[in-house]
């Protein structure tokens, strides 16, 4: 008995040495049913070739070259200079280290192998020790064993790689061409995704595409909506095409937590984190960035987990997602990543630090780009307890130098706003009161695209307002706070340019004790929906602020997302399983009417496809917009066509249930009456049937006298 | 439509009845005391005292005479209307579920739960004229369905008997030899727990209540699916309006969730269904609390909703109902 508990002890103990978890609770795993856990397996051939590469067995043995070619006296002198480097990374097996030596002279041959407990330790001595000066002339090159195969496979001749005949793909953006102008969206619901169209004339969904267990953990749109990525415990993929979804490419990247896309969708950032293997050292990281299109790794980036957890709010396991934030718009032509004193930006031309080095930046917390220019706006909190304040810089990038800068005094936090063409940036600033007790809000606005970015400070009313929400409008010149300490807090409109006061901002309007905590623009501005989640249970304002004024009210009890569809036509509210009960989503129209409902139980994510911008000019839409009108002709035309089709169909359908069910009811009429008598002798000689008895004496006189309305306060 | 709330139990509503005439209103609840009100003003007449458990259900003879109790104190009891009087009092090894009267008063079907280590078991027993001549012996027990039975009833001429429960399958037997004739379908039938099951005013066809959400209408006959209505809470209980082509569904969240959420969360509603066309007419509001028990008085111009709350609220609808279209 003694014994078994010390060998169980030992295996703890290297386990731990090893980071294997062994604590995994087998109870805890839940497969789905069938043989193949109900995932239907259309690529097998692709799995097999991975497996391959792990069943070599020499995972874990690496060649160590470049070492000094000694004799037979000096062998365990370098035997033992080796076993010291090695076994700093990790454990080599025992009889895990082999020099081999030259038979005829007894010489060392100037490589050796080394073989380690685990693939990992391997990979981390390959990646310290490649390069490793033993002395002047003995550099190592440190290889997996594995990879020697495939060195030896390259031909010794060049050969003109095939040229393959060219086949057109599949128009990715066919659903921009729906005759119906209709758009898709995604919805995660059980084991079950789904996409679907909004068929908002008929109150309906149409289904696109469907798969079981399509993802291991949740699916994502790319930017402009040509790819839905899904994640896997294998890497990531991405799905596509002009009439259904088929796998356009994968990733592969173990245990993959999170996804980013660029904005142009040309790069995916793909994330995941793993136990170290000291228990002490924190979790190690692994950021590996792919081209979309060609699924090759651009650049992969490995280290510890504080490596990337510097700034931000914290994030998902410590690391503030996304980690690499890019910019520079549409181009995808620079990402950053903030670090300890400094932010390096990459660009993607060559995937390395622009000028080689990070731009130095001492005590720099948070950054933020331009939506759609190389421009950075970063904050370097306040230094020596006030001496040095607080502050705010713009950068250009590639050239680095800074636009404007700004101190801000008594400072104890700020968030950057950009408004979403990059023409301003709001930088809202907690600011000590003078007793040092409390803090009180403004805001620093930033005029980006006129001349030497004026700055202007904009209070509240009441300055001790706390800002539950801010919000600027897409595409436009005003924003949207919610302020105020009430449980029904209060929200303002500001403009930052209105037709009488070009240059200053100036507020619109404020609507007093509204009970909402999050605002939702229209992504085509003018329309808000002023939304009380969470504590107000879902309560939705659809507001206009052309107008400045409430188009409807509504609930959606329980609502935990609210998001509208990318032509701010339509608005969809959902309840996802963080709620137990009501799971499901509802589609209202851009001015608060709800067109229809769904249910469905453990209801996970709902995302609209993202559009691509028009290619309309601002002048061309300024046009449509005044003969609005004449375009509008033609759909309401076929708006009308579709209700009075509907209604149609309607009738239809149900002049059919009614016809159906008075057929049945007068088979079993017939058969009923057939019956009677064997029933009144049930009864005893009873002879009434129900029916008859209550149809005559129908005789009631019904007189209003008095109509009154009286409120009951019960209900409530 | 201002509800009549008729507070008269302590516990939670469990059935209600109304007699064939429409007058009086029999509820059950985890009370011991079943009671008696009018079922025009919502004034109590009575209670029926003896049970010593939670009463589940209840029947009333045609001739308003005679009333039958089931109770988990594993009595049914037969009492006298009017006076409140035991006449009878049947013993069974385990709580009772559902009772009724078949056709012409003289037989009874009844259903106990399984308990210890008996199973669930459908009785038929002979009621006498003369209760003095009443006698405990059952003329058929009928054996088989897993789990609890929720409610048997009388097909066409007593000849079936349609039961259903926790296994989710409704079942016709020959009332006479106690075989399984036959079997809701697996597919179209429901997927969990049926909770409720009420006959039409004329028996030709009868609607379930589920926890799978649903309710769903049936040929007495053949035990065709003929209608779904899908609701987005657990239906407790059903009822069919006599005068129209209505039912309504009650239900909500588990009584243990209740206190956990809003009022509103639970959606303690009466939810009207037009019968032909699946399609929601509206709600009736109320209850704090899953409504238990529904009943539609035989003049389809009022029905009550019993709710876990312990109320049972009495609703004489507005002239504006008789004209509902959609």
């Amino acid at each position: 008995m003694a014994a078994e508990v010390v060998l169980m002890n030992e295996v703890e103990s290297k386990a731990a040495q090893l980071g294997i978890d062994l604590s995994v609770d087998l109870n805890s795993i839940q497969l789905p049913p069938g043989e193949n856990f109900g995932i239907v397996s259309d690529d097998e051939d692709v799995y097999l070739d991975d497996q391959l590469e792990f069943d070599s067995g020499f995972g874990n043995v690496i060649v160590v070259d470049n070492l000094p070619v000694v004799p037979r006296e000096k062998f365990e002198k370098l035997e033992g200079v080796i076993r010291k480097i090695y076994s700093q990374i990790g454990v080599i097996k025992e009889d895990g280290l082999w020099m081999p030596t030259d038979p005829e002279t007894k010489k060392t041959l100037g490589y050796c192998f080394i073989e380690y407990n685990t693939p990992q330790e391997a990979e981390l001595a390959k990646e310290k020790t490649n390069g490793y000066k033993l002395d002047r002339s003995h550099i190592f090159a440190v290889n997996m064993f594995d990879d020697f195969d495939k060195y030896m496979r390259v031909p010794d001749e060049w050969a003109p790689p095939e040229i393959k005949p060219y086949t057109p793909g599949e128009n990715l953006q066919k659903w921009l061409t729906d005759e119906k102008a209709r758009d898709q969206f995604v919805i995660r619901a059980g084991t079950d995704t789904e996409v679907l169209w909004n068929d908002a004339r008929q109150s309906k969904t149409e289904l696109v595409y469907k798969r079981t267990y399509w993802t291991e953990s949740f699916v994502q749109w790319s930017p402009l909506g040509t790819y839905l990525a899904t994640v896997h415990r294998q890497g990531a993929a991405v799905w596509g095409g002009a009439t259904t979804f088929n796998r356009l490419m994968r990733y592969a990247h173990p245990q993959v937590k999170l996804i980013d896309f660029s904005p142009g969708e040309k790069f995916l950032v793909t994330y995941s984190s793993h136990e170290p293997s000291n228990p002490r050292d924190a979790n190690r990281v692994v950021i590996n960035i792919f081209d979309v299109r060609t699924g090759k790794v651009m650049r992969d980036f490995k280290g510890s987990a504080d490596e990337f957890s510097v700034g931000g709010a914290g994030g998902v396991a410590g690391v503030s997602w996304p980690v690499f934030r890019w910019g520079g718009g549409k181009a995808d032509k620079y990402f950053a990543k903030l670090g300890k004193n400094m932010i390096s930006v990459y660009e993607t031309d060559i995937f390395s630090l622009i000028d080689k080095k990070s731009l130095k930046v001492e005590n720099v917390v948070d950054f933020s780009w331009s939506p759609t220019d190389p421009i950075l706006a970063l904050f370097v909190p306040e230094l020596g307890g006030g001496n040095q304040p607080a502050r705010v810089s713009l950068v250009q990038i590639p050239s680095k130098a800074e636009l404007r800068q700004k101190n801000l005094f008594s400072v104890s936090d700020c968030k950057m706003y950009w408004q979403s063409n990059g023409d301003y940036l709001a930088v809202k600033a907690d600011r000590y009161t003078k007793t040092k007790k409390s803090t009180y809000t403004g805001f620093e606005l930033f005029r980006i695209k006129e001349r030497d970015i004026p700055i202007e400070v904009l209070e509240l009313d009441n300055k001790s307002d706390k800002i539950i929400a801010f919000a600027w409008e897409p595409k436009g010149h005003r924003f949207a706070v919610i302020h105020g300490d009430n449980p029904r807090p209060d929200i303002s409109f500001y403009s930052m340019r209105t037709a009488h006061n070009t240059g200053r901002v100036s507020k619109l309007s404020t609507l007093k004790g509204k009970q909402a905590n999050a605002l939702f623009w229209s992504p085509g501005g003018r329309f808000i929906v002023l939304a009380g989640l969470k504590g107000f249970n879902g309560q939705l304002e659809f507001f206009s602020v052309d107008e400045l004024e409430t188009m409807a009210t509504a609930e959606h009890f329980m609502a935990t997302e609210i998001e509208w569809d990318p032509t701010g036509r339509f608005v969809a509210t959902a309840v996802t399983s963080v709620h137990e009960m009501e799971n499901g989503f509802n589609i209202w129209s851009f001015n608060g009417k709800l067109l229809y409902r769904i249910l469905k139980d453990h209801f996970f994510q709902f995302l609209w496809r993202p559009r691509p911008p028009s290619f309309l000019t601002p002048e061309k839409e300024e046009e449509i917009a005044r003969n609005l009108k004449k375009y509008s002709k033609k759909y309401e035309a076929e708006d009308q066509d579709v209700s009075m089709l509907l209604s149609e169909q309607d009738r239809e359908k149900r002049r059919k249930l009614k016809e159906e069910w008075d057929k049945w009811v007068s088979e079993w009429k017939q058969t009923h009456e057939e019956e009677n008598l064997e029933r009144q002798k049930l009864r005893g000689g009873e002879a009434s049937d129900e029916e008859e008895e209550y149809e005559a004496k129908e005789v009631e006189v019904e007189e209003l006298l008095d109509v009154s309305e009286e409120v009951l306060p019960f209900e409530e | 439509m201002r509800p009549i709330l008729m507070k008269g139990h302590e516990r939670p509503l469990t059935f209600l009845k109304y007699n064939r005439d429409g007058d009086l209103l029999f509820s059950c609840a985890k009370d011991h005391t079943p009671t008696v009100w009018f079922a025009d003003n919502g004034e109590r007449l009575g209670t029926y005292r003896g049970h010593n458990g939670a009463v589940w259900t209840c029947d009333v003879s045609r001739d308003s005479m005679r009333l039958l109790t089931g109770s988990a104190d594993q009595t049914v009891k037969l009492w006298n209307v009017q006076t409140g009087t035991q006449l009878y009092t049947f013993t069974f090894g385990s709580p009772a579920r559902s009772v009724e009267f078949a056709i012409g008063d003289e037989l009874a079907v009844i259903t106990t739960d399984p308990f210890m280590e008996l199973t669930s078991a459908i009785h038929v027993k002979r009621i006498a004229k003369d209760p003095t001549e009443q006698i405990e012996e059952s003329m058929l027990v009928i054996k088989g369905p897993q789990g609890r039975i929720n409610r048997a009833v009388w097909g066409p001429l007593n000849r079936t008997i349609i039961s259903a429960g926790e296994d989710a399958v409704i079942r016709i037997w020959d009332s006479e030899t106690g075989k399984l004739l036959r079997e809701s379908d697996k597919e179209s039938g429901h997927k969990k727990t049926i909770t409720s099951l009420t006959k039409s005013a004329d028996g030709s066809h009868f609607l379930t209540g589920s926890l799978d959400k649903s309710a769903k209408l049936w040929d007495t006959r053949t035990l065709t699916l003929i209608k779904t209505y899908g609701t987005e809470r657990p239906v407790n209980a059903v009822a069919m309006s006599p005068l129209l082509d209505h039912v309504v569904l009650g239900g909500g969240q588990d009584a243990s969730a209740v206190t956990t959420t809003d009022h509103r969360a639970g959606k303690f509603e009466a939810k009207f269904y037009d019968k032909i066309l699946q399609e929601e007419i509206g709600g009736v509001k109320g209850h704090f609390g899953p409504i238990n028990a529904l009943a539609f008085n035989p003049d389809g111009k009022s029905f009550s909703s019993g709710g876990e709350d312990g109320y049972v609220r009495l609703h004489h609808f507005d002239p504006d109902y008789f004209n509902i279209k959609i």
